[in-house]
């Protein structure tokens, strides 16, 4: 069947299978020379994609034990995120780290190794993995953490499902009081006011900023950031202190079908990029307020398939890092050239990291990272190249959760670990790699 | 809160069915009590409704194809339950049951003969104590013969016999009888099947309409429920008619 990342590009037409229990695993991989793990298909491009076979986790979704005093969760790797929190939220326990949208599988934040709002704080969620048990190419299982199979354990965390599959994980929540966030809104001018935001705000544990994209020249770089911490209970202001913990209020909109891609045109992201920083600016003004957690980690999820909004051809969505030296420098540059293609970014997101993690292939590292989608269209192309060249040329890397078009020279000079990782996957997994993806596959991974 | 009910008992709760009624009343809480062939199989299931609904749970272990046809599993529950659930059922491969007996058998076995003398021994006790909801499992596919499917779709349609006689027998006891007949659902069972979206329900929806049914007492229900008047229709297509259809 078609399956394509939450990009809807590439599309190919793979054989899906699902996985129910462990037990069938070592069948599927003898009917098959290479195969994927896929969990809720929310990275955008082609990383969970394998014409031969792409393993659906989805009914791997089982619970296996928590404990309610050090709030320490051992799942399947195919339960959802919105499943935990709809789980354990209400008792008062928050994943350690949260990416945009809820609607990825655990399988799926360990293999990227995501990152949240926190993450100047905290680090990747694969930071808070304790263990995880892995299946090899030979199906045998492995027990993989710091101290056992270490290394396995450290090419896994990123390792975008090339070391094997994911069976379980365990990992610890946090105490939250609330359901809520104290939210407080920042407007910057430009992107040195925005970027001193950013450190002006390494107290408050979560922390991005949304970048006018068409903004140029004295107004380059200028944003809204936002930035919040769990409120505690006596905080709640009296008409949320009867239910702190409280669901997220219903109503999602919906993007019905495809978009014309016309409706992104210069004139109309412009103006929705105006007036997103105008009503930041009021907000503002209007100072700290409680924001349900929900809307304030993933206010996309409200719309139901925005994907759509891109047209039929899909979309891709440039994820960066730059090292914390370069980033003013090269933000800017990135910025100037998007804005200068007209091919205009819908939705722009800058955000500063702490130090890199554990994680051999993981994203992360200390400075900025900026994210931007564009349709695909005509023009694409060429920009996304132009784009990566100025990621080079300042040190950075791209993000591989995000990335469908990437040229493999330019991810292995922005990964200095990847060599360790293919000596560590090889080792564990034998040659030629049994675990394969159209992203290895694109680029010789 | 759920009108008395305290304790329920899925049987099959090992499959997708199952598991999303087991939870399902646990949510309307429940104590469950949870019955499957396998029970390293069922150990995975009563860990993960633990930890998602912090309710008690207790594992019992039943295989309708044992000698006793699994209603030993009656002495093992403590309470009687106030509501039991029967999922169990096997689709088969039609062309496999038509050359080879023994496999005919087991599906028969598994959707007629194993679940209705369940469903009989629990309304024994039921009828004796005088009150408690049977729910059955069933299948459009027992309203008609069909060429592609005959020996699931006739066991599942001795099922629904058994459980519209039992009904009418325990009318007058207080115990109440519910026949599910889902359309479609997309399950371990499906897997991999094309099946049209607007006529294919997920588990989530047959438990749900099965916890209504609890509620408030029904007979007989269509998940979805478009299959009503569509089997009223095709139960009105004459046979010589059918005949020629019913290869589809
Ligand atoms: C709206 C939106 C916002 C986002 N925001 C963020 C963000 O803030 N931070 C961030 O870091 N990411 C973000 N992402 C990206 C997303 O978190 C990652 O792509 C994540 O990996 C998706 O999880 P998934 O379960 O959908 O996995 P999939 O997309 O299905 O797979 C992603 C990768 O994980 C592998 N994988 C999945 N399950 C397993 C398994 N069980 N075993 C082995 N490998 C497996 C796949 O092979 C693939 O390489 C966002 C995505 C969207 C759509
Ligand atoms: N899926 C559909 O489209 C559909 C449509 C109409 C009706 N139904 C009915 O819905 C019910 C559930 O089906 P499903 O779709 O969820 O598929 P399923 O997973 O195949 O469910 C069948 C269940 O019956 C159990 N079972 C089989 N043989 C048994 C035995 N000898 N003793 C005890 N238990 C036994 C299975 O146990 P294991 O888990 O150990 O295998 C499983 O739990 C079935 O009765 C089916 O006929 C399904």
């Amino acid at each position: 069947m078609m399956l394509a990342g939450w990009g809807r590009y590439p599309a190919l037409d793979c054989r899906l299978e699902r996985l129910r229990r462990r037990e069938d695993l070592s069948g599927l991989l003898h009917r098959s020379t290479t195969l994927i793990a896929r969990g809720n298909g929310r990275s955008y491009g082609d990383a969970a994609l394998n014409p031969e076979l792409t393993l659906s986790m989805r009914a791997m979704d089982r619970m296996r034990a928590f404990d309610a005093v050090t709030g320490r969760l051992d799942c399947e790797a195919g339960v959802l995120l919105a499943d935990l929190l709809e789980t354990f939220v209400p008792r008062g326990w928050f994943p350690p780290v949260v990416p945009g949208t809820r609607l990825v599988t655990v399988g799926g934040m360990i293999a990227a190794d995501v990152h949240g709002k926190n993450h100047h704080r905290d680090g990747t969620f694969g930071a808070h993995v304790e263990s995880l048990t892995l299946a090899g190419a030979d199906g045998a299982i492995r027990e993989c953490s710091r101290e056992e199979n270490a290394d396995l354990f450290r090419a896994t965390l990123g390792g975008m499902g090339l070391t094997g599959v994911i069976l379980s994980a365990r990992f610890r929540l946090r105490p939250v009081e609330t359901a809520f966030v104290m939210a407080e809104t920042r407007a910057a001018r430009d992107l040195d006011e925005t970027m001193a935001l950013f450190e002006a705000s390494r107290d408050w544990p979560h922390s991005v900023a949304w970048i006018d994209c068409l903004a140029r020249g004295a107004g380059l770089g200028r944003a809204v950031m936002t930035r919040g911490a769990f409120m505690e209970r006596g905080a709640l202001p009296p008409g949320l202190a009867s239910n702190p913990l409280r669901p997220a209020p219903a109503g999602k909109l919906r993007v019905p079908a495809d978009a014309p891609s016309a409706l992104l045109n210069r004139v109309s992201i412009g103006l929705f990029n105006a007036l997103c920083y105008r009503r930041g600016r009021r907000r503002a003004r209007a100072g700290a307020r409680p924001i349900h957690f929900d809307r304030f980690f993933f206010p996309l999820d409200r719309i139901e398939a925005w994907n759509r909004l891109y047209g039929r051809r899909g979309f891709v969505q440039y994820q960066c890092v730059l090292p914390k030296g370069d980033s003013a420098a090269g933000v800017a540059a990135l910025l100037e050239r998007a804005a200068a293609s007209g091919q205009g970014s819908f939705l722009g997101v800058l955000k500063l990291f702490g130090p890199a993690g554990e994680g051999l292939m993981s994203f992360p590292m200390e400075g900025y990272t900026l994210a931007l989608d564009f349709p695909v269209r005509s023009g694409a192309a060429a920009l996304l190249d132009g784009l990566d060249e100025i990621t080079h040329r300042h040190g950075g890397r791209v993000y591989l959760a995000k990335d469908a078009r990437c040229a493999p020279e330019r991810l292995r000079e922005g990964y200095p670990r990847l060599g360790a990782f293919e000596a560590v996957r090889d080792e564990a997994v034998g040659a030629p790699p049994r675990f394969a993806s159209e992203l290895s596959r694109r680029l010789a991974l | 809160m759920n009108g008395g009910i305290e304790t329920a008992l899925v049987i099959g709760a090992t499959s997708d069915i199952g598991r999303a009624i087991a939870h399902a009343l646990a949510e309307d809480g429940c104590v469950l009590q949870l019955a499957a062939r396998d029970p390293a199989r069922l150990e995975r299931e009563t860990r993960d409704l633990r930890v998602r609904t912090r309710g008690a749970v207790t594992a019992h272990r039943c295989d309708v194809l044992d000698e006793d046809g699994g209603v030993s599993l009656l002495d093992t529950l403590d309470p009687l339950p106030d509501v039991a659930v029967c999922v169990v059922g096997r689709l088969g491969d039609q062309a496999k049951s038509q050359r080879d007996g023994a496999a005919a058998e087991r599906v028969m076995r598994t959707n007629y003969v194993g679940p209705a003398l369940l469903m009989g021994a629990l309304a024994e006790r039921f009828e004796r104590r005088g009150g408690g909801v049977l729910v059955g499992i069933s299948s459009v596919a027992g309203e008609r013969g069909r060429a592609s499917n005959y020996v699931y779709g006739s066991a599942k349609a001795g099922f629904t016999a058994f459980l519209s006689g039992l009904r009418g027998r325990l009318a007058a006891s207080g115990a109440h009888v519910v026949t599910v007949k889902p359309g479609f659902v997309r399950t371990r069972m499906t897997d991999g099947m094309d099946l049209p979206a607007r006529l294919t329900a997920t588990p989530e929806e047959v438990a749900a309409a099965v916890v209504a049914a609890i509620h408030r007492p029904r007979d007989v229900i269509y998940v979805r429920r478009v299959w009503r008047p569509i089997m009223f229709v095709l139960r009105a297509v004459p046979e010589r008619v059918f005949k020629r259809m019913s290869r589809l």
